[in-house]
């Protein structure tokens, strides 16, 4: 066997690979060999690293250097200077925005020093598609520990005492959810492991899926020996092709492993899972919808009770759990409940994953102790907002979610606490927003997100969101009225009361957090007929001040419409009539005379 | 691969498959190949490669990185081992003979191998 001296980590997330990480590895892989290095240095593919704003990345192992932005042409400098010479190649490092200092450790960066890592702690430092690396981490131990020393009971007793709670947004207790199942009466029973992650923005699911699979399977055959189920299902959306290549290479090693399959382990205990690939509608992420998927039906809830617990599948007893949920089990099992009730809030315990998007500096993926604060996330991990802009809001938990203003970042992240304040943990989308953003078309967005992917089967959610989106489209238009504010915030508690799912009880969510911290701006685009940040076209007036304006004819040239009227070297005129608001004359003028209000 | 019938088969697979991992998370003794371009004309190259057979075909974890010029280009090619909470040691004038020797000595036994020495640094 050789000794790799070093290893070489590309990042093979979908964001690096997109950004052409394959390229990276089949470069490195020609230049090692050219330089007779590839008997002592490893290239391995991982899955997200997180910072996916600074992708492709390339970690050297094992001094753990970060290089950013990896292009292929940057891969000779890599081989031959680091790996040959060892020495780094300083221009690929990660700098510190602020400082312009260079990090070359990975672990220094503050992207990494806040987060706790425990359901990611793999997740860019292991080959997803090799067991053995898994293993060699220590993977499948706990379920060696369960199937060995721990009776079913005993497994459920431990994720009570952890305190875990489902990460799919709900929050439900996991081992109490685990409990009900095992003392249902019915014959078989099933796990499922829900994986239709859909609202705008959020990859984490994605991502553990594809960077660390065998965690996912491991916390789901633990699951699955506790409550007696002899069948599993991983529902996953059939847009993550990566996750689902990853979930079927995981588990056919697993099987060949005999860590799937007939008597596990050599113990009496058997368990097989089956991957559903869903079409990607928003509402089969709700679990009655789910499983009606599953079954082959249309993807529609149903009323609870009956708890999918008592009759779940093919009307047996089911448990399902969303994909972080699960793979937080097997730390807790070898670790302890007491471990992970150790992180975390008086409710809400261990870690949370987020995918940090929208206006911020590190878009990525990053995973945090239960009652850090939001300003934390947002501004230290991620690095605040980029161009120079003010916060403005960050809507949380997605469409079901609401709009936090400045005031609530030092709300401490639990799930009671962000409840209070009108959003949802949800699954764990932040989306970051700058003043440049527009709350109430922020409200619209969501609405007619929802109002596209509502399954139509109850009259709240189908007729209700409509309505409200035609209020929000009146607003935003220029021709609400100042009635409509009370109209719409009375549709939306209707609506989150009589609806029969989640995504119908959440859908005014976005709606009520912005009226709640936002009313101002919704005033002021009824009263004032002014959008603030000025995105709403119908609103927006463009001008010339004639003071700057020294007539050079450069907007009449731009102007699509002919909107713009004015002879050289004279001060000229926009016409509000015809103008449409295409912003191309204000961008086009070299003296900023142009100016929009 | 095999399938693993008890718990006893998945630990011993476990404890074979470190190696997997191991360049990723450091092993406690470093040895330190000096690779600036007086090392490779010296031989620094075959002094590495005779470093990582020795390391391999003993079974001992070691990290294993390279550095560049630190301006005794007259002794090279340099090799540093530092041992935890010790000395970092150098050899000078090392030869792939020599390899054997400063890994069996002073990387497994800890005993220092004093002809080869030319500088001693905390």
């Amino acid at each position: 066997m050789n000794l790799f001296r070093a290893h070489v980590l590309v990042c093979g997330g979908t964001g690096c690979t997109s950004g052409g990480s394959s390229e990276i590895r089949a470069r490195l892989e020609k230049e090692l060999l050219a330089k007779g290095l590839d008997k002592e240095v490893k290239v391995v593919t991982t899955g997200c690293h997180g910072l996916c704003e600074m992708g492709p990345l390339v970690i050297v192992y094992p001094e753990g250097t970060m290089y950013t932005h990896v292009t292929p042409d940057d891969v000779p400098d890599i081989v031959n200077e680091h790996l040959y010479k060892g020495r780094i190649v300083e221009r690929l490092l990660y700098k510190e925005p602020l400082t312009e200092e260079k990090v070359p450790h990975y672990g220094d960066l503050p992207f990494y020093q806040k987060q706790k890592r425990v359901v990611l702690q793999n997740c860019g430092y292991i080959n997803p598609e090799r067991i053995e690396e898994y293993i060699a981490r220590g993977g499948y131990s706990a379920l060696a520990k369960v199937l060995g020393e721990m009776t079913p009971e005993e497994v459920i007793a431990e994720v009570k005492k952890s305190g875990l709670r489902g990460r799919g947004g709900a929050g439900f207790p996991t081992g109490l959810k685990w409990e009900f199942c095992r003392k249902a009466a019915g014959e078989p029973k099933y796990v499922v492991c829900n994986g239709d992650e859909g609202d705008p923005g959020a990859f984490m699911d994605r991502s553990i899926m594809e960077g660390d699979p065998h965690r996912v399977l491991e916390g789901m055959i633990i699951g699955a020996y506790a409550i007696g189920a002899s069948e599993g299902y991983i529902y996953v959306r059939a847009e993550y092709p990566l996750a689902v290549k990853r979930l079927r290479i995981a588990m056919k090693q697993a099987e060949e492993l005999g860590l799937l399959g007939d008597n596990i382990l050599g113990s009496s205990f058997s368990f097989r899972i089956h991957i559903k690939e869903g079409a990607g509608a928003f509402v089969c992420g709700e679990e009655t919808a789910l499983m009606a998927s599953i079954m082959g039906q249309r993807g529609m809830p149903r009323p609870r009770p009956p708890f999918p617990a008592n009759q779940g599948l093919w009307d047996k007893p089911t448990n399902i759990n969303n994909v972080e949920t699960w793979a937080n089990i097997p730390d807790i099992i070898l670790k302890g409940g007491d471990w992970f009730a150790s992180m975390g809030t008086e409710k809400s315990k261990g870690t949370k994953v987020f995918a940090l998007t929208g206006k911020v500096r590190n878009t990525g993926l990053v995973e945090v102790p239960m009652g850090i604060t939001l300003r934390e996330i947002i501004f230290d991990i991620g690095g605040g907002i980029p161009g120079g802009k003010k916060f403005k809001a960050v809507q949380i938990g997605g469409p079901s979610g609401g709009c936090l203003p400045e005031s609530q970042l030092d709300l401490p992240v639990d799930y009671e606490s962000l409840t209070g304040a009108g959003a949802i943990m949800g699954s764990g989308g932040l989306v970051v927003m700058d003043e440049d953003t527009c709350i109430v078309d922020v409200a619209r967005f969501f609405l007619n997100f929802t109002r596209s992917e509502s399954c139509g089967k109850c009259t709240p959610c189908r007729e209700g969101i409509k309505r409200m989106l035609e209020i929000l489209d009146r607003i935003v238009g220029g021709e609400g009225k100042m009635e409509d504010l009370d109209l719409l915030e009375r549709t939306a508690l209707v609506v989150k009361q009589s609806a029969l799912c989640g995504l119908g009880q959440t859908a005014p969510n976005p709606i009520l957090s912005t009226l709640r911290y936002f009313r101002d701006e919704y005033v002021a685009h009824i009263q004032d007929k002014r959008c603030p940040a000025g995105v709403c076209a119908a609103l927006l007036v463009y001008r010339i001040k004639p003071e700057l304006c020294r007539g050079c004819t450069a907007c009449t040239k731009v102007c699509p419409v002919g909107a713009i009227s004015g002879t050289r070297k004279e001060v000229h005129f926009i016409d509000p009539d015809k103008c449409i608001k295409c912003g191309a004359c204000m961008e086009r003028c070299p003296f900023g005379a142009i100016v929009r209000g | 691969m095999t399938k693993l019938k008890s718990l006893d088969d998945l630990r011993r697979l476990r404890e074979e498959l470190q190696k997997e991992v191991e360049a990723r998370q450091g092993g406690e003794t470093q040895i330190i190949v000096g690779m600036g371009t007086c090392g490779i004309a010296a031989g620094a190259r075959e002094v590495m490669t005779a470093i990582l057979e020795e390391l391999a075909r003993r079974n001992i974890k070691a990290t294993v990185l390279q550095t560049g010029c630190i301006g005794m280009c007259e002794k090279e090619p340099l090799v540093d081992v530092v041992r935890p909470g010790e000395k970092r040691i150098t050899y000078g004038h090392v030869t792939p003979r020599d390899v054997p020797r400063i890994i069996g000595e002073h990387v497994v036994n800890g005993r220092i191998v004093e002809d080869l020495v030319v500088g001693r640094a905390n």
